[in-house]
């Protein structure tokens, strides 16, 4: 077993491109699910279009990509809306039920043969990240210290990306501790309490699901140009599973939480995908037990276990406090 | 209040009748077999019969919420596990090769079992510690995920059929027709949900169910072991669902992810009938089942499953409660 092998594969997960769309999409989720108690189980379906808005825009209509950046936030405030106009009201286990619902239906919708002349179907769509990548600075090349080196387009994309959750992460706290923020906490604590002070509940639940949803849009844009294509299938529920253990993991209701669950979680995973595939290799693990290509399974299967654990005995993940996380019948 | 419901009720119509123009006009230059009243009668058969499996699976995941107020998100897996398990039995390579009756019956009592283990060493425990249901929800997501993918692992991804039933001609029903396989299948599962509501009504052990979902706190106080329904819950929502995961593998196919793809429907049956009432689900369930095949009939298939999502969101819309559930206020 080579365990350098192992340890560049996890840093280079732990803060590639892909750490950074996770993370970003998790700070969405945080503003619903750590920071309003809404229990949003589709955050995968404001990603998808969020990543659809662009590809359709650009490869299917010809647009520019600031045109499709704009569709895409524009998709998931309208998304947001539809969503949240009949579940906000009702109890949160139905909220995550039609959430769930919704992104499933959203994937099949965008993956079906009728919605094939615009989505591509099952194919999905390729070739709208062009723009994106010309904009870059980076010479062509690899770059990296140590055991870790990217491509100068993966380079591009993190360079991107990290801005984007250090912008997300200050425009957050900074709406966190205003007095908007404090509502919006409040909603989580105890609603009852926040409508008999007169807050409009029902409206700063929605403003939170629109801005989280939209947050989420932006992660699933950039996922999209990294891997240069958009197809429904990487837009399945198990995203959403992802997030939910990564920000548990980091830590629900705090600015870092996501950030601090992506790298983690991302590092982890890898660092387990690559260890598991050379004992295999290496015949430490009999191939009749796990093959290679079993590994994606177990990783999830691990990731489930995870969650389990995490939620059962440290509700509040690494940064957060135990107190804020007791979320009761709610 | 009503003018927002009333602008998504037309944003869904718009939805609904956009691809239905555009599906007959592409409609119109592909040459019809059956008439249409024949496709129909057909289609409804088939949704009744699907209707009835998803109610099968579905009754456990509403007595489970009714009972604990858990929304059992590993019940698909549990379906799953049914069928896999029954497959194991049945026709896998390494099994015993069992016929298929005696393995499903062992399949519904492993998934009973299982039902039964995850309410001992998992819900139970948690409860005692105080975690809060927003959590057990996160966790019952884990537990999806771990048993899912284990049954990935052991199972593998390619979809299956189980060894005896597998071809049959049908026999016809005026302008449709069923195979005989799916006519037992059906026929067994309307006789299994009698029996379910018999249980409900007649037996000590289903009135003390009843009992529990409609108070927990007053079935207590009037001497009602409420662990011991809680456990009598769980395995026979695990047994059902097996049940039902044997007969869907039975009438459509076995997969590692059946169970999954199911769970979203049983989600909405669920719902349409009421949380936590075992009738809703039947009845909610059959609605979904048939919603789902009939929309065959204008739409494309590989979107069969969405229109029956869809029917979800606009019942949350306009009667939370569902068809069968007490209106309350849930929010």
């Amino acid at each position: 077993m080579d365990f350098s092998v192992i340890l560049s594969d996890a840093l280079r997960s732990g803060i590639g491109p892909i750490a950074a769309v996770y993370a970003l999409a998790a700070m969405g989720l945080n503003l619903h699910f750590g920071y309003t108690g809404l229990l949003n189980f589709g955050q995968v379906g404001f990603m998808l279009v969020g990543g659809y808005g662009l590809a359709i825009t650009v490869s299917t209509y010809d647009g520019p990509m600031w045109l499709g950046v704009l569709a895409g936030v524009a998709c998931a405030i309208v998304l947001a809306l539809l969503l949240g106009l009949p579940t906000l009201r009702l109890r949160a286990d139905y909220l995550a039920i039609t959430t769930i619902a919704a992104g499933e239906t959203l994937r099949l919708f965008y993956r079906s043969s009728w919605a094939e002349p615009v989505t591509g179907g099952v194919f999905g769509l390729q070739r709208f990240a062009k723009d994106f990548y010309d904009l870059s600075p980076i010479e062509r090349g690899t770059y990296g210290v140590w055991l870790v080196r990217f491509s100068s387009r993966d380079l591009w994309v993190m360079i991107v990306g990290w801005s984007l959750v250090v912008v997300a992460a200050v425009l957050l706290a900074l709406l966190i501790h205003s007095p908007w923020g404090r509502v919006i906490r409040s909603v989580r604590e105890d609603e009852v309490a926040a409508r008999s002070l007169g807050k409009n509940v029902y409206a700063y639940k929605m403003q939170s699901l629109v801005l989280g949803g939209v947050i989420g849009a932006v992660a699933g844009m950039l996922q999209a140009i990294q891997v240069q294509s958009v197809n429904p299938d990487n837009f399945d529920p198990g995203v959403t599973f992802f997030l939910y253990t990564l920000l548990v993991l980091g830590g629900a209701g705090r600015i870092l939480g996501p950030v601090v669950g992506s790298i983690l979680f991302w590092f982890v995973l890898s660092f387990l995908d690559s260890a598991l595939r050379q004992a295999i290799d290496a015949e430490y693990i009999s191939p009749d037990l796990i093959s290679t290509s079993e590994v994606g399974a177990v990783r999830f299967a691990l990731v489930g276990v995870a969650l389990i654990l995490l939620v059962a005995f440290r509700p509040q993940g690494i940064l957060g406090s135990r107190k804020e996380m007791l979320l009761s019948d709610r | 209040m009503r003018p927002q419901r009333k602008f998504v009720l037309a944003l869904a119509l718009v939805l609904v009748s956009v691809p239905a123009l555009s599906a007959r006009a592409q409609g119109e230059a592909v040459p019809r077999g059956p008439t249409f009243g024949a496709r129909a009668l057909q289609a409804l058969i088939d949704g009744i019969q699907f209707g009835v499996i998803i109610a099968i699976t579905s009754v456990g995941l509403s007595l489970i919420f009714g009972t604990i107020h858990l929304i059992n998100f590993a019940h698909g897996e549990f379906v799953t596990i049914g069928a896999t398990f029954a497959f194991y039995l049945n026709a896998a390579a390494a099994g015993p090769g069992w016929h298929l009756i005696p393995a499903a019956v062992a399949a519904v009592a492993f998934g009973a079992l299982l039902g039964g283990a995850v309410e001992r060493g998992l819900w139970r425990p948690l409860r005692a510690r105080g975690t809060g249901l927003i959590n057990m929800f996160i966790v019952t997501i884990g537990l999806s995920l771990l048993l899912r993918h284990l049954v990935l692992v052991l199972y593998g991804t390619r979809p299956a059929s189980f060894a005896q039933y597998d071809i049959q001609s049908t026999i016809g029903l005026g302008p449709a027709s069923i195979t005989p396989r799916d006519l037992t299948v059906t026929l067994l599962a309307v006789l299994v949900l009698l029996g379910i509501a018999m249980l409900l009504q007649k037996t000590r052990i289903g009135t003390a169910v009843r009992a529990v979902s409609a108070n927990r706190d007053l079935a207590e106080a009037t001497g009602i072991d409420v662990q011991r329904v809680v456990l009598f819950v769980w395995m026979l929502g695990g047994g059902l669902a097996a049940l039902g995961g044997v007969f869907f593998g039975l009438v459509e196919i076995v997969t590692w992810d059946m169970g999954f793809k199911l769970l979203l429907l049983m989600f909405a049956g669920v719902i349409l009938g009421g949380l936590g009432s075992a009738y809703g689900a039947m009845a909610g369930s059959l609605v979904i089942g048939v919603v789902a095949q009939m929309s065959t009939l204008w739409f494309p298939v590989d979107l069969q499953y969405a229109w029956a999502l869809l029917v979800l969101i606009v019942v949350l819309l306009v009667r939370p409660q569902g068809i069968l559930g007490q209106a309350e206020r849930v929010g």
